[in-house]
């Protein structure tokens, strides 16, 4: 869950040994950015035992992993209450689809603190929204707020409604007109058209009969 | 001949936009520091608990602020670049060594070497919250009046650092 930009060192020690010459680019640094899942690393037959009980250890171990991740409750409820109400409303840059609430990333606790910290301080939501608005920048707000950049965002699904509204009532209006305007048929017209209408109809129906 | 001509035209548009947005990434976000005052700061040096430093003893020169720390492993990998930017003497690279702890912090630039004129110690990342910190490694560069000119998010490259940070720096020394 952490960020690629900010994983802890990549190796795990003992898992490498003796396999130096068989994954070069897992053992480059610089081409592996990011640990690779243990289970991937580990040739299947050889280790398949040892990635088994690395998984269930995994598996084990996952709840406290959780545990830790909880974030305090400060001593006071109210003040937390809003701290979460407010943290729901702004993205974590690290986990980029997280809220502050619900982001397990360091980051997001250190806001979260901050925002404790800011509000114990008697700052009101939408202080403490703008202090981090000016550090991160609109991205931290999942419902942007309204000025010349964030307009298009804003209305742009209504232009596009209104305008499309309009488009559709222009070509029925013409239309309408045209159909208005043409010339009614003369007489003679009409007898030619249900003549060739009904050799057409009686063709139609001769074939089906055959 | 216009009825096709629009939609084709809209169609044409969208796939524009749609083709730029792929090609960007999602993981970087445009810092709105940028042209604004260095946000400032005064805290404890890394290698000297006694002394501080703060981004107002940069005043009067161009110069790189690098977040790093020892557990951040992409700041491995741009470390070299950073050396050999430091022996090139081009600009002066100060650091800030985030969430991280003392001893491996000094750990880690006794062994890979220190690029770093001096580093400042930010152990609780309260200095990398006002800098818009999301993802170490991040490199600022600050003007001679303090304002910060560009930001690169992850690992500086090669490329970022000739055709982004160097030309920037030379101009705004120029200033």
């Amino acid at each position: 869950m952490k960020h690629l930009l900010e994983t802890p060192k990549n190796s795990i020690p003992g898992i490498f040994r003796g396999e130096k010459q068989k994954w070069p680019l897992l053992r480059n640094p610089s081409l592996a950015l990011f640990p690779a899942p243990a289970a991937f690393v580990l040739p299947v037959p050889h280790h398949f035992f040892f990635s088994l009980l690395l998984l269930a250890m995994l598996w084990i171990a996952m709840p406290l992993a959780v545990a830790g991740e909880a974030q305090p409750v400060a001593e006071d409820p109210v003040l937390e209450k809003r701290v979460m109400a407010l943290a729901e409303e702004l993205r974590c840059l690290k986990c980029q689809n997280n809220t502050l609430a619900d982001s397990p990333s360091e980051l997001a606790h250190d806001l979260l603190r901050e925002i404790r910290t800011l509000m114990q301080s008697g700052k009101s939501d939408a202080e403490v929204v703008a202090y981090l608005v000016e550090r991160y920048g609109e991205y931290v707000r999942f419902r942007p707020s309204m000025n010349q950049t964030t307009a298009l965002l804003w209305f742009g699904p209504l232009i596009l409604i209104v305008g499309g509204a309009i488009v559709l009532l222009i070509t029925l209006l013409r239309r309408r007109k045209r159909i208005a305007a043409a010339t009614p048929l003369s007489d003679a017209e009409r007898t030619r058209a249900a003549i060739l209408l009904n050799k057409k109809m009686n063709d139609g129906a001769g074939e089906a009969g055959t | 001949m216009l009825r096709f001509l629009v939609p084709l035209g809209i169609f044409a548009a969208l796939v524009a936009f749609l083709w730029v947005g792929l090609g960007k990434d999602p993981s970087l976000v445009p810092s709105p520091l940028i042209g604004k005052p260095a946000p400032a700061f005064r805290v404890v040096q890394l290698h000297d608990p006694n002394s501080q430093i703060g981004n107002a003893d940069m005043l009067g020169k161009v110069w790189l602020l690098n977040v790093w720390a020892s557990w951040c492993a992409s700041c491995r990998h741009e470390h070299p670049l950073f050396m050999e930017l430091a022996r090139a003497r081009l600009v002066p690279i100060y650091g800030l060594n985030y969430k991280d702890k003392r001893e491996d912090g000094v750990n880690w630039l006794s062994q890979l070497g220190d690029p770093y004129v001096v580093s400042a110690f930010d152990a609780d990342g309260r200095v990398g919250i006002d800098y818009g910190v999301y993802g170490v490694p991040e490199t600022y560069v600050i003007d001679r009046q303090g304002i910060i000119r560009y930001k690169h998010v992850g690992p500086v490259t090669m490329e970022a650092l000739q055709t982004k940070i160097l030309p920037l720096v030379k101009e705004l020394e120029k200033i």
